[in-house]
């Protein structure tokens, strides 16, 4: 029967692990994924969970996913749609038909699929498959729940513990079709349950199963084999955008010489940053677990005054609650990083899923004229980078700084290299012993060039000075309601911003030259974009790829690059808020737009139509 | 001449900003006590943080030549919080009034007192929005006439100690605009106190609520109307300091010694130390026929937030010994690329 296993070489595939929401699957697919990476593959992954914790067993609305994408060459998203999928029940079948390639793989638990089941999933025959539609895929179907009970009896678990390991049987089935060896998981499986021994070698036992359980079927299905890739050399780690983030704040800090403080409340989906930041007391990590959104940014406030590099971690409807705190630190000219993992809005919207609609709340969502830095984050192991980056225009430019990530990069991983920090700049604060002025320091006195003002840190014994939100005189310091001295100091405060366009790197272009067409992107649709342009031009268009890191202010070639090309085509997860504001910015710049607000990603293959449209209109 | 050997003046304390509150306000001898406190506390002007909210009290940072921060309305104890956890070292001081901390500000304070970070919160109560010039506030008692209730007001308000010692505060102390010397007392002994300290200091606002602590504050009606508790001494009061404090059953009751058979060892010793806060409480809200009580109503050590939080680092860090996020990163799950 071995001849009838067909092994397909491939470029890329889509692999999604589906189930209930307590049947493991983010557990299930974290562990294929980092074993495809160790492997040599490039991995993109992308979890897609319910908001309610447990919502009813087997029913639609509780079906939890994980999506992975595994690839020869690099991978930025993590795939449109599925080759594989795993169904652990019907109603995680009926989810995900939006989600499959036509002609894709579907392993099911038929001891998941009696009639009971179908009807928690509202199917109204007995042949889901049919009543889908689905009719060119292959099915794998096996007895999983059996065939786990049975494989585990020596362990003497009770029903509910051994039913638990069905989501590595169906692991073990992943491993035979991807030709990946065992070894990597187990490994993997041991140190996550290092404390419970019956339990990781009950899991083991299950992975086994299902890998033997396909080999010996020999199922005629296609397995794969993704070739592994030569990346650059050094030490990788698989890594997620919130822990990224939360590593970026502490690579600036080590370079800063301060003590990281993190001041936050819980909110999905930034809430992985201050559990990762909590952890990490080994090294020197501050965090408090504050009351509210308010006071999560306000004790960063008071620490940042203080002497810390100071942060806060929340999503649009905490940024909402911060933002007259943000008008504070701005007026203030204290260094803040205000992390703002954007989800579905308005209001508690959709806290799981991800858009980049608050670009206009982190531009301007403040009273009076509150210029802030705003940062975006293309990709998961890019808000490393976003993180320092944001970290030292704030220690070295004395201001907030909001760095945008969204749910989609926070959670969704790939394969990081562990970065060599001195490769990384220096950043250093201006502290108020590098005043040099005949004129006696006061807390508003500038750097004439940055016009950055000084940070006396209190303990210092002569700079004892007082801040505060009322207007400020230019010369004495002290509060006035002036009316030239507040223009110039409204003035001065927007300078001071516009000003680190001369501290920030060029906007950069990749693809054709002589581009049709430019796309323009921000954030994290990075991935989607840059497979959108590389398809275009397998497919011979000619097509560039600009895409913004830095929003606020615009790096200094934002005009020239943008009046370069004939169409221009701005896409983005909202109604176009960074459309409409490069065209405040660039005088006569009238792009195309391409909006998608459904809390989804980008799916590459409708940017390539929509894109080809432009470009042949 | 070392740190230690400074020994500084009120002065030291004053900065030379122009002092606006208006003329006869209570707020400028609260300052001036405050001055006085802290040199007698003795920490040095540049390691003392005064941070503010908004309203007439929340102008005091400027007046200080300390470090200072005028914040934004209600969050003077979330930045309190941040600074003091960032610095303990630091000696931080809220300084607050009824509408700030109260009402905008509630959750700020009470969480603030519930951790019991080391802040010497000094409460200005003149029961009435001055800034927004002469709203209720939720200090004003029911049936309030003011501008936003011309009819009087619907609602009970916060007593202060109440709030403060529900939310398993250690330390209130009240203290009345009038008396400086025992707001001097009052208010370095906040300092003393490790952990959170509210000082609620009775101030009047002589635009738009002149007179509102008169029954109590005057000086023909003080003696009889209010009660100064020392920890360690007796409750005694009154012009002659022939009256105190006994229990009687579960509640307080005021008696003359010598009268109905009472003698002065009837009459209760303050703990300001006892944990259980009952009594203090008690104390705290005695009202009606009862005197006010002033001074430190209770003074109970615990563990602080602020050292708690350092603490715990050290403790993780004596076990741990990675301190570079490098060194971090390669003891995790990785794999190499040659």
């Amino acid at each position: 029967m071995a001849e009838q296993t067909k092994v397909k070489t491939l470029e890329k595939v889509v692999i999604r692990f589906s189930g209930d929401s307590g049947d493991g699957m983010q557990l299930t697919g974290t562990i294929f994924s980092n074993l495809s990476a160790v492997f040599g593959n490039e991995i993109s992954t992308f979890p897609d969970y319910p908001a309610e914790v447990r919502a009813p067993q087997g029913t639609l609305s509780g079906v939890s996913g994980f999506q992975v994408h595994l690839g020869s060459r690099k991978i930025f998203t993590p795939g449109d749609k599925a080759d594989v999928l795993v169904a652990m029940n019907p109603a995680a079948l009926k989810v995900n038909v939006k989600h499959l390639k036509p002609n894709a793989i579907v392993l099911i638990d038929t001891d998941s699929f009696k009639k009971s089941d179908l009807d928690k999933a509202l199917f109204t025959t007995d042949d889901p498959f049919t009543e889908l539609g689905l009719t060119g895929v292959q099915v794998v179907a096996a007895p999983i729940s059996t065939m786990v009970k049975d494989g585990l009896v020596e362990f003497g678990l009770d029903n509910k513990s051994a039913l638990r390991c069905k989501n590595m049987f169906a692991l073990g089935l992943v491993c035979w079709l991807f030709e990946r060896p065992l070894e990597e998981a187990m490994h993997m499986l041991q140190n996550k349950f290092a404390k419970k021994p019956v339990i990781a070698q009950a899991n083991i036992k299950a992975l086994t199963d299902g890998y033997n359980y396909g080999n010996n079927i020999h199922a005629s299905v296609s397995t794969y084999r993704i070739e592994s890739k030569k990346a650059e050399p050094g030490f990788y780690t698989d890594v997620n955008g919130n822990k990224a983030t939360s590593y970026g704040l502490i690579a600036a800090a080590e370079k800063a010489g301060l003590q990281l403080f993190l001041g936050s409340y819980p909110i999905t989906p930034a809430t992985d940053i201050l559990h990762e930041l909590s952890k990490r007391k080994d090294l020197g990590v501050i965090t408090v677990q504050a009351e509210d959104e308010i006071a999560g940014i306000c004790t960063a406030i008071g620490a940042s005054f203080a002497g810390c590099l100071a942060a806060t971690s929340t999503s649009g409807p905490g940024l909402a609650l911060k933002s007259e705190a943000i008008g504070l630190a701005v007026i203030a000219e204290l260094p803040l990083v205000i992390i703002d993992v954007q989800r579905g809005g308005p209001s508690t919207g959709m806290p799981t899923k991800s858009e980049q609609t608050d670009l206009m709340q982190a531009l301007y969502g403040r009273n009076g004229e509150s210029p802030v830095v705003v940062i975006a984050a293309s990709t998961p192991t890019d808000c490393f980078d976003a993180a320092f980056w944001a970290s030292k225009l704030a220690v070295e430019h004395m201001t907030p700084v909001i760095l945008l990530t969204d749910a989609f990069i926070a959670n969704g991983s790939s394969a990081w290299r562990i970065p060599e920090m001195d490769k990384y700049p220096e950043i250093k604060p201006n502290y108020v012993s590098n005043y040099q002025d005949e004129k006696v320091w006061k807390a508003y006195r500038r750097n004439k060039e940055s016009l950055v003002r000084y940070w006396a840190i209190p303990g210092t014994e002569g700079f004892a000075h007082r801040l505060g939100g009322l207007e400020k005189d230019y010369e004495t310091s002290a509060i006035s309601t002036d009316p030239a001295n507040h223009q110039k100091m409204v003035t001065t405060r927007q300078a001071k911003i516009d000003k680190i366009a001369d501290y920030i790197p060029e906007l950069e272009v990749i693809g054709d030259e002589d581009a049709d067409l430019l796309i323009v992107g921000w954030g994290g649709t990075y991935g989607h974009l840059y497979e959108a342009m590389e398809t275009m031009q397998e497919n011979g268009k000619k097509v560039a790829f600009a895409h913004f890191k830095f929003i606020n202010p615009l790096p200094k070639n934002t005009a020239e690059v943008l009046s370069k090309y004939k169409k221009v085509v701005v896409a983005e997860q909202n109604n176009g808020q960074f459309a409409n504001y490069l065209r405040g910015k660039v005088p006569g710049f009238n792009p195309c737009r391409f909006n998608r607000v459904k809390g989804q990603p980008f799916v590459v293959a409708r940017l390539v139509e929509e894109f080809t449209k432009i470009l042949e209109a | 001449m070392t740190t230690e050997e400074i020994k500084y003046q009120p002065k030291d304390y004053k900065s030379d900003q122009y002092v606006r509150w208006c003329p006869g306000c209570g707020d400028h001898a609260v300052l001036n006590c405050l001055h006085k406190a802290m040199a007698e506390i003795g920490v040095a002007p540049h390691n003392m943080a005064v941070i503010s909210g908004i309203g007439c009290s929340s102008r005091l940072p400027y007046y200080m030549n300390t470090y200072g921060f005028h914040t934004i309305h209600g969050r003077g104890a979330a930045i309190a919080t941040g600074v003091k956890t960032a610095r303990p070292d630091l000696s931080v001081w809220l300084v607050t009034g009824d509408g700030d901390c109260l009402a905008i500000g509630g959750n700020h304070f009470i969480h603030a007192v519930r951790r019991n970070i080391d802040l010497n919160i000094v409460l200005f109560n003149n029961k009435i929005y001055g800034l927004t010039k002469g709203q209720y506030s939720p200090t004003s008692d029911r049936g309030f006439v003011s501008k936003s209730s011309p009819y009087g007001t619907v609602e009970d308000p916060f007593i202060p100690a109440e709030l403060a010692l529900g939310a398993r505060g250690n330390f209130f102390a009240r203290a009345i605009d009038v008396d400086l010397k025992n707001t001097t007392e009052v208010l370095a002994a906040s300092a003393r106190h490790k952990g959170a300290s509210v000082t609620e200091v009775l101030v009047n606002c002589v635009i738009f609520n002149d007179g509102i602590h008169r029954k109590i504050t005057d000086k023909d009606v003080r003696a009889e109307r209010t009660i100064f508790l020392r920890h360690g001494e007796k409750m005694v009061y009154g012009a002659n300091k022939d009256k105190g404090i006994v229990l009687d059953g579960l509640k307080l009751k005021s008696v003359t010694i010598g009268q109905d058979g009472y003698t002065l060892d009837d009459v209760l010793v303050h703990d300001a130390h006892e944990k259980d806060n009952t009594l203090h409480m008690m104390l705290a809200m005695m009202s009606g026929d009862m005197p006010i009580a002033l001074g430190v109503i209770r003074d109970v050590e615990g563990p602080t937030y602020d050292e708690a939080v350092h603490q715990q680092i050290e403790e993780v860090q004596a076990k741990n010994p990675t301190r570079k996020l490098h060194d971090l990163l390669m003891k995790g799950e990785i794999w190499e690329v040659k």
